[in-house]
């Protein structure tokens, strides 16, 4: 599925990163500690944190990855927006948690 | 083809430049993307520890048909116990940098799982020499 579908379908607000949207997902990464998210998610994976700083969008386009889904309501900083941009990796937010962001992904995916 | 860089210990906001233009670098040479992403994650790991535990420091990149070498080094406090820090989820890092989702403890260990070759010296006060080798 791509971003545009799953932002679509799951009512996500895109903060940036817009050229990317025709990315394909497929599959989902939940983490906040950007190590761990190196060593254990994978190229194509949706990544859901609370991180909303430009070090977490510059770890998603070191290991491929099309959209980080910020949830929570946390918003992101200018530079990572900025950033986005630059690396065309989808900015996605959220009021929901990432417990039932991952239960509504988990039909679609 | 040898590429140098200077990484800034003070510059949170740029922290990681370094790593992404020697992924750009490799990609557009043509190297697998599944090789560029083992070499981008390890570098990029040993580019941070420069900046958060280090203050900075200098980066030397080799290329050679077979072989790729990452020499980074810094004027850092130096490593007490290398066998500690090479452990999974060993960290000193600070309240502040955890927040940001650093001091996770494993940057040392995914350097060792993603590279061929890893070697450290390092001297307590004075700084440390960290080399990644990858075959290619
Ligand atoms: N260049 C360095 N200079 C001084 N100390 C270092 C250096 N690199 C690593 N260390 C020490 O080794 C510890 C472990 O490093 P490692 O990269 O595995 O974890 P971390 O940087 O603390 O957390 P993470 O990498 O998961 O964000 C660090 O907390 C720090 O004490
Ligand atoms: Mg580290």
């Amino acid at each position: 599925m791509t971003v545009e579908e799953l932002t679509k379908q799951l009512n996500l607000t895109c903060m940036g990163g817009k050229k990317g949207l025709g990315k394909e997902v497929t599959g989902v990464y939940i983490g906040d500690l950007l190590s761990l998210v190196m060593a254990r998610s994978k190229e194509g994976d949706l990544w859901l944190t609370v991180q909303g700083h430009i070090n977490t969008l510059a770890v998603a386009a070191l290991v491929n990855m099309p959209a980080i889904l910020l949830v929570e309501g946390i918003l992101p900083t200018d530079e990572m927006i900025q950033k986005a941009e630059e690396e065309a990796i989808v900015l996605l937010t959220t009021h929901k948690t990432a417990y039932e962001m991952a239960c509504a992904l988990n039909k679609w995916l | 083809m040898t590429l140098c860089f200077t990484v800034d210990g003070n510059d949170f906001l740029r922290a990681g430049e370094a790593s992404a233009v020697v992924k750009r670098t490799l990609k557009q040479l043509g190297l697998e993307s599944s090789l560029v992403r083992k070499i981008a994650i390890a570098m990029y790991e040993a580019e941070m520890n420069m900046v958060l535990h280090a203050n900075g420091g200098n980066i030397k990149v080799t290329l050679s048909d077979t072989y790729l070498t990452i020499q980074m080094m810094d004027t850092g406090p130096g490593i007490k116990d290398i066998d500690l820090a090479m452990q999974e989820g060993y960290s000193t890092a600070n309240q502040k940098i955890r927040e940001l989702g650093f001091g996770a403890g494993m940057g040392l260990p995914n350097m060792k799982r993603y590279s061929d070759e890893l070697k450290i010296k390092t001297v307590v006060g004075v700084g440390t020499e960290v080399l990644l080798g990858f075959k290619l």
